[in-house]
């Protein structure tokens, strides 16, 4: 299951694949600059509808794309997040610069 | 009384595996199914399964990342054993890479020495996490070993209770 992005007014909406580990992450890290360079959007929303598995690489997806943004007042947001994501994003501490919506 | 005895027999089973791959970011996947796969003999819950699942990610992705620096060269090569003694997982993960100069310092969180690359320097703290016991030997030139047990499954406990 490969990464879905889509733009909505001013959001990039990030669909996550199954897994995110490092292999993974490079090529969505990539893709979402590419949006958010040349579409403008100054926020972004992660969908962890599909996701069954983040490692740490994960994290370092969402706080790099949340430097890219946060200077220009952007913000993060995180969907459909379960027990487990919610776990990995609270250890991590993330949960102070990532808005969980439920 | 002989009864119970029996089942504590049983449980000791032993059981070892090892995988040796190429240091490439797709064996990731890889190697933290087959141990997902191998572990489901001790009936773990799915957040064990979980649990392990990220733990060897991390490990084997440091491997591959800082290990070999992201070279993935013939000789470039990690290697995962596993080992169950009763209801423990020990696992390893070696690699024969640049090794880890100051193993207090890699180990704090948020400690990365490749921001540029989106690393958010969890993994150690990740693995410490996940499991229950973590040990890092590293020698600068020679490489690193990460080990690391987790107790694994609930029904054996509750056997042993009485």
């Amino acid at each position: 299951m490969e990464e879905e992005f889509k733009i909505i007014d001013n959001y990039l909406m990030i669909r996550l694949p199954d897994e995110i580990d490092h292999h993974r992450s490079v090529n969505i890290s990539k893709t979402a600059d590419k949006y958010i360079m040349s579409e403008k959007v100054g926020n972004v929303v992660f969908d962890f509808e599909r996701t069954t598995f983040m490692d740490s690489s994960g994290i370092g997806v969402i706080v790099g794309r949340y430097k890219k943004i946060a200077c220009f007042g952007g913000k993060v947001f995180a969907i459909n997040v379960d027990n487990r994501i919610r776990r990995i994003l609270l250890l991590s501490g993330l949960h102070n610069i990532v808005e969980i919506m439920e | 009384m002989i009864e119970i005895v029996n089942v504590k027999q049983d449980k000791q089973i032993k059981n070892e595996m090892k995988l040796e791959f190429r240091a490439v970011s797709s064996n990731e996947a890889f190697a933290r199914t087959a141990v997902a796969a191998f572990v489901t003999q001790l009936n773990p819950t799915l957040e064990e399964i979980s649990d392990i699942k990220t733990a060897v990610s991390e490990a084997v992705t440091n491997a591959i990342i800082h290990g070999y620096d992201g070279e993935d060269g013939e000789d470039c090569k990690v290697w995962v054993s596993c080992l169950i003694r009763n209801d423990v997982l020990e696992v390893e993960i070696q690699d024969k890479g640049v090794g880890i100069e100051n193993i207090d310092k890699a180990m704090e969180p948020l400690f990365t020495t490749k921001p540029e690359l989106d690393r958010s320097g969890m993994g150690f703290a990740f693995m410490e996490a996940f499991m229950d016991d973590l040990e890092v030997i590293s020698e600068v030139g020679q490489g690193t070993i990460i080990r690391m047990q987790k107790k694994v499954g609930t029904s054996s406990w509750i056997m042993r209770e009485d």
